[in-house]
């Protein structure tokens, strides 16, 4: 893959004295599957009702023998695609609570209404699965009016993603005493940076609740990155320099401190082991001598591993710094 | 080739080419005032800004301080509100001449 700004990082983190090596594998974030009820414009996944790559229950096994040989993996990371329309979801998630494991699950809202796409079946029962479960809910909401979330998820995606919220906070997700976590995810509509998360996540907490009653714990800002369909939507407006510029210019030492990709493991839908879920898209996997994947599994070997950087690790680095848990700083 | 190219807000700084230490300390007055939260935040003061960008129709301003609002978490509604402002105040110091135009009226015994 041609990357005209991976030397550019190499040298800036060299420049800072950074030394930017694991210092844990706190998280292992799976990736279930690219298959999607929706076709988000900034998805870093190109995920959509059309794709097919789907993790098998092998590996999902596999997986999970990963986290119980190994008690440092204290949390599970549920991506996709949407991940509840991959058939092992509900065995996943049950299995890793069972043996203990904190379950995080990426979840879109508007699945739960949507069901699957290719088999029709209904997901109405999610939010009551995920309490029952007390699995940690993160659900993407652009922003706290129509507009902007429609426009990057859809016609019709606000509507059903505040219904979706409604069916959580009635399961008791998202009330002050974090008993059942609903944590939300902001990402610009556009080529710009996230605003602070702190003062947004004040205006998302009092916009939906005067409007719509609606309450959650933590709102996570996230850097667009630049790869796959928010590139080309950059490089079809003719930003994309623009952009990437934006990014260079915003380094800031301390958000590089904080990457994910320094406590976490990504998993891709085939069992390859990743950096983090944009260096699985762009097909970055870890190497050791052949990609590395669950089925060879090393924790020592891992965590003493070099990181594979790129361009888009300019995404996580900008500002107050991008993360699946938000802010880096 | 444009009389104005949206690249060239990227190079502001090169104005400062000649008698650059005034540029310094117009770059500096302006990151005081506009670039920190204060008594207002940088959120107010970006819509502020964006409205005086409307006022004078200034093309660098507005794609900068459109960019700025957005990433201060400001939203379209609020945006277009702070450009609705300005067009009033500009409607509303052309209306407030017709007292003027009254008084002259007045004096040609009209």
């Amino acid at each position: 893959m041609r990357d005209d700004n991976r030397e550019l990082f190499l040298t800036v983190i060299d420049r800072h004295g950074l030394k930017l090596d694991p210092l844990s594998i706190e998280t292992l974030q799976v990736n279930v599957g690219k298959l999607c009820n929706q076709a988000c414009q900034h998805c870093h996944v190109d995920a959509s009702p059309y794709r097919t790559e789907e993790m098998d229950r092998r590996t999902v096994d596999q997986c999970l023998k990963i986290l119980r040989d190994n008690s440092a993996i204290e949390n599970l990371d549920i991506t996709g695609g949407a991940p509840e329309l991959n058939p092992n979801f509900d065995y996943f998630v049950t299995e890793a609570r069972r043996i203990g494991k904190h379950v995080m699950v990426r979840h879109n809202l508007t699945v739960t209404f949507d069901g699957h796409p290719k088999t029709k079946e209904s997901k109405e029962y999610l939010p009551e699965f995920f309490a029952r479960n007390r699995v940690e809910v993160i659900s993407s909401l652009p922003y706290y009016q129509e507009y902007f979330t429609d426009k990057q998820r859809g016609k019709g995606a606000f509507r059903k993603s505040i219904e979706g919220l409604k069916r959580l906070n009635a399961q008791g997700y998202g009330r002050e005493d974090g008993s059942l976590v609903l944590n939300l995810v902001y990402n610009p509509v556009g080529a710009f940076l996230p605003a602070a998360q702190a003062s947004l996540e004040a205006d998302f907490k009092r916009r939906l609740h005067q409007q719509f009653g609606i309450v959650f714990n933590r709102l996570y800002t996230i850097t667009n990155m630049p790869i796959h369909r928010f590139k080309k939507q950059l490089e079809h407006l003719g930003t994309y320099e623009e952009y990437m510029t934006k990014l260079v210019n915003a380094f800031n030492p301390a958000a590089a401190e904080g990457i994910m990709c320094r406590s976490l493991l990504s998993v891709g839908y085939d069992g390859k082991l990743y950096d983090c879920d944009f260096n699985q898209m762009v097909e970055m996997p870890i190497r050791n001598g052949d990609p590395m994947t669950v089925f060879n599994f090393d924790f020592d070997k891992l965590i003493s591993r070099r990181i594979f950087f790129a361009s888009h690790c300019f995404g996580c680095t900008a500002g107050a710094g991008s993360s699946c848990g938000g802010t880096t700083t | 080739m444009n009389y104005y190219e949206s690249k060239d807000l990227g190079r502001f700084a090169e104005v400062g080419k000649f008698a650059g230490d005034l540029m310094k300390k117009f770059f500096d007055y302006y990151n005081e005032a506009t670039g920190k939260d204060g008594a207002l935040t940088k959120r107010e003061k970006a819509l502020i800004a964006l409205a005086v960008a409307h006022v004078k129709q200034c093309p660098y301003c507005i794609d900068a301080y459109t960019t700025q609002c957005l990433e201060t978490g400001s939203n379209p509604e609020e945006m277009t509100e702070a450009a609705h402002v300005a067009a009033a105040m500009e409607a509303g110091m052309t209306l407030v001449h017709v007292v003027q135009m009254h008084n002259g009226l007045d004096r040609q015994g009209g």
